[in-house]
């Protein structure tokens, strides 16, 4: 048995409303416009929220953008540097949107021609609103954080672990500042942080943490 | 006999349903009213026909109101539908006129008292023009208008422009509006006749019913007989692979009252299958729902050699069975089908025929990617994904009301 701690973690989940901006790419200068004259959400919607609409399967590259220069522009360079962005490493969204256009434009000034989608589909440009869910769901000590990420709908994983770090401005996710601050729990702490969000579906990432709970819950730290 | 929603628990993801009664609360006591133009046929009614008891359950007030019309005014409805999609019929002014005055009657009849109205389809759209504006009307477009004929779009979309939103199945089906698109993807209900569990006994006596061997692996496309769908395609890859693959092919289709060329393309079909012991092309009634679900699992692969194509839920039904699919690049197939995970889009005759050696000769690759893709169907495609979709745009168009 692990002590009580407080404030209790709080889960919280969320779902999506997509919307259509209206605007499309059908090569890669149409999207490097784009990319700088669309709103930051939508940037937001094609990097970080990816990650909420691929709960099982991550897909080839993890990004929009990526994914469509490789797959429907059959560009699979640009897919690959596009795709090799961490959209995590960045202080604000505007610093990624820099260094996605930046790739973009250094790997054009070494095109003869600007790739296009010929026998594939354009890329449009969306955004989302997303509404947080609460799930009435409270984690008191370290086997109930477990048991919650263990049941819980995914869209909670993408809530703590992904949006957190936005929602915050910091780098650590929910999880990781509840078990420093709240169950005293540096070590796991750390073991949450090391964590590459990056290259996870939801279903990996929620394994992930259970396996690192389920060691700390079975004596693989001394810490509790 | 009705499903509630304590019965999908068993066939969605963990917490999902847990989910939509957290949602609900953002929403409860928020009147929700559809309007559509019929309570059976059809895949907008088919849907209703699962959401409106749900969302009962969730204790959202939904109201479903059916536009009354007369046939007169139906062909017109028939008419505007194909225009939007591109097959432009000449509608007269008569036909307009038809239009306005039917919607004008019917808005006399209904009341319009709820949070959100959610217009389904042309056929009601022009009674923005005279119900209560005090809540949300959203239009919803379960139709491809990407290229329509322009005189009938611009017509509609005067009607379009004074809804609050508009929802579209696909970003490519949406046009060019100043109200803020939102993208809801259809979805399949897993318990219906169509998706529900079969036992093999089950399975093999349907397919005893329909004269089907089960001796060879079984190639099978469903839909109907539409250029659009290249059934003839489908034949051209499988004559490709018998080369090397024993197997039979199955084109299943039923027959449209609305869609003349269905019998030119049928023929086509037929004279192309030729006497081939192992092609069958069956016709079947537009109620055939057990009969499509045994021959989907009683497949190795499916085939959705679609050229052009609205969203293609046969594709997700398939997944939801387990089958590797090899589908045309096109419409909703694309969004389905995560290429080389959960199935392949294809181009052409021999990109069919390529993929779908590769996967009988490769039985583990179909097994995994039939597996990954039911998974994939779970987490994106089933009903109730559609209705926290629904409920997060009342949370988000309603709030404050």
């Amino acid at each position: 048995m692990h002590a009580a701690v407080s404030p209790p973690f709080e889960f919280v989940g969320c779902t999506e409303l997509r919307e259509i901006l209206g605007v499309k790419a059908e090569d890669e200068v149409q999207l490097l416009d784009l990319l700088e004259e669309v709103p930051i959400e939508s940037i937001y919607y094609h990097t970080h929220e990816y990650f909420l609409r691929h709960q099982f399967l991550l897909g080839p590259y993890p990004n929009d953008f990526a994914t469509w220069v490789a797959t429907q522009v059959r560009d699979r360079v640009l897919g690959e540097r596009l795709g090799v962005i961490d959209p995590y490493e960045f202080e604000t969204l505007e610093d990624l949107r820099e260094a996605l256009i930046s790739v973009m434009e250094d790997h054009l000034s070494k095109m003869l021609a600007v790739p296009r989608v010929d026998d594939g589909e354009p890329f449009y440009f969306m955004l989302s609103r997303m509404v947080e869910v609460p799930t009435e769901t409270v984690a008191r000590t370290l086997q109930e954080l477990r048991d919650g990420i263990a049941r819980l709908d995914t869209s909670a994983i993408y809530f703590h672990f992904y949006a957190a770090r936005i929602r915050r401005n910091r780098r650590d996710s929910d999880f990781t500042i509840w078990a420093e601050e709240g169950l005293h729990m540096p070590e796991l702490a750390q073991h949450l942080r090391a964590i590459n969000p990056y290259i996870f579906s939801l279903e990996q990432l929620r394994k992930r943490l259970v396996e690192i709970c389920d060691t700390f819950l079975n004596g693989g730290s001394r810490e509790r | 006999m009705t499903n509630s929603l304590e019965d999908y628990r068993k066939v969605t993801p963990p917490g999902s349903v847990d989910l939509l009664y957290h949602m609900s609360e953002k929403v409860k006591g928020k009147s929700l009213l559809n309007i559509n133009s019929t309570r059976s046929g059809g895949g907008v009614a088919e849907i209703l026909n699962r959401l409106v008891p749900m969302l009962n359950e969730l204790e959202i007030k939904v109201g479903w109101e059916i536009i009354q019309g007369s046939e007169g005014f139906f062909k017109v409805t028939k008419a505007f539908h194909n225009a939007l999609q591109g097959r432009d019929p000449g509608i007269s002014d008569r036909m307009y006129q038809l239009y306005i005055e039917e919607n004008r009657e019917n808005a006399k009849r209904l009341t319009f008292d709820a949070d959100m109205i959610l217009v389904h389809d042309p056929q009601p759209a022009a009674l923005i023009d005279y119900g209560d504006r005090a809540g949300k009307w959203v239009w919803r477009c379960h139709i491809d208008i990407s290229q329509p004929a322009r005189r009938v779009w611009r017509f509609l979309k005067n009607y379009v422009l004074k809804y609050d939103a508009a929802i579209f199945s696909l970003p490519a089906f949406a046009q060019k509006l100043p109200i803020p698109k939102f993208l809801i993807y259809p979805s399949i209900d897993p318990l219906s006749d169509k998706n529900r569990e079969l036992s093999r006994r089950e399975v093999n006596k349907i397919l005893d019913r329909l004269g089907i061997p089960r001796d060879k692996p079984i190639l099978l496309q469903v839909s109907r007989f539409d250029r659009f769908k290249d059934p003839v395609g489908v034949i051209q890859a499988y004559r490709i692979v018998k080369k090397h693959n024993d197997c039979r092919l199955i084109l299943v289709g039923g027959g449209a009252a609305d869609d003349p060329e269905g019998d030119v393309v049928l023929q086509e079909v037929r004279e192309a299958a030729g006497k081939d012991p192992d092609i069958h092309v069956l016709l079947l009634p537009p109620d055939s729902n057990i009969e499509v679900n045994a021959l989907q699992r009683a497949a190795t692969i499916v085939l959705q050699k679609s050229l052009r194509e609205g969203f293609g839920l046969t594709v997700a039904e398939a997944m939801w069975k387990g089958k590797p699919v090899v589908g045309g690049f096109a419409g909703g197939i694309t969004v389905q089908i995560m290429y080389y995970h959960t199935g392949y889009t294809v181009s052409s005759v021999e990109g069919a025929a390529f993929r779908v050696r590769h996967l009988l000769n490769n039985p583990e690759i179909g097994r995994k990617m039939g597996s990954d893709a039911k998974e994939y169907i779970r987490r994106n495609f089933l009903i109730t994904r559609q209705l926290a979709d629904y409920l997060t745009l009342m949370a988000a168009l309603t709030n404050g009301r």
